[in-house]
């Protein structure tokens, strides 16, 4: 039994680390531009079927893992050039709502390009057996993806605090106007960290295909979770992001395994009791 | 003031020859704007005049209609049609507003989105809910006097109720409560300061808004004569906020306008092409990027009118 139980902890690792991949593009996208991307779950639905079709046509999931990635990035940045950039003026319900529009276009796109079934992705030949670790049986797929999250977040971390981008992110988060009086080009910065959270989007649905296969609806099954992982962690922060997402992939994972009946409800109740007690969430910012 | 209450006679007795006049699916079809309308007008007290823009509208919706069916299936009467399905709706717009107003902004869109998925995820799952297959073969209530198992039956059944829910709003927004609703909506630190209970104004909102929503939920099982899970999913919260913002926010008028045209479009769009939900999509940035104020406001910028 302890086996089967540790088992079930590193399934919920690796989703945890899965959402931690998606949700921290959201986060980091919501700390600069104050714009909560609905979309987000259509980067990762894009980056996913951009991944299946490169690997068709490569046979190489390396290869998709890097380019797909850097294909969504790059339609983050003309959605944030031509759409989102006229809307920041308006406040940030605006570009929430059009963000929400490219929900339906995205899913009606890739439903018209790939079709509507369906489509399995196969992990990459180096991960596609099992592994036991200390007792417990799990696809070394999962392993794989469970250790590149975390090296993930280390580089990330390292990015954002080590590095003179970081801190012109950072100083961007704190206070855009005062950045831009600083001399940055504050403009390109936003279109950059756009960029950059719709291509993080882009990887984890790479990442997720191996496991969760690739359909039209997966965007939005997937923004409930992330969204959630969010609430619980606080909006804009990547430690928050980081510990939210390892908390509700427990939850979730467990939930399903002891409660089948009411597994989706224990994240839920998760969310609550945490909004609750801190409403900003574990490591938001206090709210006014 | 009379010129309006004028207009509205007008518009209601268009809409209630409507049938004399034309075949059956033209009728479905203004039906089925109707009931969106009332959902749409519901969630546009929230948006437009308290200024909480949720994106967890149909947790209402669907409540309403699953506690219809289940209620219309034992008793077909309007206690079941009616009442309890607004209580219900009521009941957990209370719970859900309690948690949601306590936050605001984007983290309000978050969280009313994350409950109604709740709903979604768990009708989606028990079996006494029929999963996700849903509840089929609900009969319509029993009217005295009115035949509402009909297409006419039910239309003036459907139009009587659109009417006064319509006038209720109105109502509602043209009162001193509605005043401070869009008192918040301008500035809601000025309002606390002066003295409002604000949340206390806000959660008053959500259930009134609730209810509605809960009530054009059970309308729409009785059209149906089924529900599924869908009724909670997310979408059904978006094509209302779709409603609202094609017509116009602000404007319980636009809603139903947002409705008509939403669907229209819809049944126009889809005999042509498959591809409904990208030009849906497209519409929709399209009126957010260069229409924010929707038809509505579209036609109050030619005309020169002013609310």
């Amino acid at each position: 039994m302890p086996a089967d139980l540790f088992a079930q902890a590193l399934n919920g690792l690796a989703y945890g680390v899965l959402l931690f991949l998606l949700s921290v593009g959201l986060t980091l996208i919501f700390g600069m531009l104050d714009v909560v991307n609905l979309a987000h779950g259509s980067f990762y639905m894009l980056g996913a079927y951009a991944g299946l079709s490169l690997i068709a046509a490569t046979g190489n999931f390396w290869v998709a893992l890097l380019a797909a990635p850097v294909a969504v990035g790059l339609i983050g940045a003309v959605i944030e050039r031509s759409c989102l950039r006229p809307l920041y003026r308006r406040g940030p319900l605006d570009q929430v709502l059009l963000t929400f529009g490219f929900i339906y276009l995205f899913e009606d796109l890739v439903k018209w390009i790939w079709g509507g079934r369906i489509r399995s992705i196969p992990p990459p030949d180096l991960f596609a057996g099992s592994v036991t670790v200390l007792g417990a049986t799990i696809p070394s797929y999962r392993l794989f993806v469970i250790v590149f999250g975390l090296v993930m977040a280390l580089l990330l971390w390292l990015l954002i605090e080590r590095t003179r981008l970081g801190a012109i992110i950072r100083a961007g988060v704190f206070d855009a106007e005062m950045t831009a009086g600083l001399g940055i080009n504050i403009q390109r910065v936003f279109t950059a960290v756009f960029a950059f959270g719709a291509a993080l989007g882009g990887l984890s649905g790479v990442i997720a295909g191996p496991i969760q296969s690739a359909y039209p609806a997966m965007g939005v099954t997937i923004l409930i979770p992330a969204l959630i992982v969010v609430v619980v962690g606080g909006l804009g922060s990547l430690k928050g992001s980081l510990i939210g997402s390892l908390i509700i992939g427990q939850a979730e994972t467990f939930g399903k395994a002891w409660i089948p009946d009411a597994a989706m409800l224990i994240v839920y109740v998760v969310m609550a009791a945490v909004m609750l007690v801190r409403p900003q969430g574990l490591f938001g910012r206090p709210l006014k | 003031m009379t010129a309006r209450l004028g207009g509205f006679a007008v518009v209601v007795i268009g809409l209630a020859l409507f049938p004399l006049v034309s075949g059956n699916y033209p009728v479905k079809l203004l039906q089925e704007i109707l009931i969106w309308g009332i959902f749409a007008m519901s969630l546009d007290l929230l948006m437009g005049y308290a200024g909480m823009v949720s994106f967890g509208h149909s947790a209402f919706f669907g409540i309403g209609g699953y506690v219809a069916a289940l209620a219309l299936a034992r008793s077909p009467g309007l206690v079941s049609a009616l009442v309890l399905p607004a209580l219900a709706a009521g009941l957990i717009a209370l719970v859900i507003g309690f948690f949601s107003i306590r936050v605001s902004g984007v983290y309000f869109i978050m969280l009313t989105l994350a409950f109604s998925q709740m709903f979604y995820a768990y009708t989606f799952q028990v079996s006494w809910l029929g999963a996700e297959d849903g509840l089929v073969g609900i009969p319509r209530p029993t009217v005295p006097g009115l035949d509402v198992g009909g297409l006419r039956g039910f239309h003036a059944y459907l139009l009587t109720l659109v009417m006064l829910t319509a006038l209720g709003l109105w109502r509602v927004v043209r009162s001193p409560f509605g005043h401070v609703l869009r008192g918040i909506h301008e500035n809601e630190a000025r309002m606390e300061a002066l003295g409002y209970a604000v949340d206390r104004y806000k959660l008053v909102a959500f259930v009134i808004a609730g209810v509605v929503a809960g009530v054009a939920g059970s309308l729409y099982v009785q059209f149906n004569g089924s529900i599924t899970p869908d009724a909670f999913f997310w979408k059904t919260s978006g094509e209302a906020l779709l409603m609202v913002i094609i017509g116009g926010t602000g404007t319980l008028g636009g809603a139903l306008l947002g409705s008509a045209a939403f669907i229209l479009l819809q049944s126009l769009v889809s005999t042509y092409t498959e591809r409904w939900m990208l030009i849906l999509g497209a519409t929709f940035i399209s009126f957010v990027l260069f229409a924010p104020g929707g038809i509505v406001g579209a036609l109050r910028g030619r005309v020169g009118l002013r609310a």
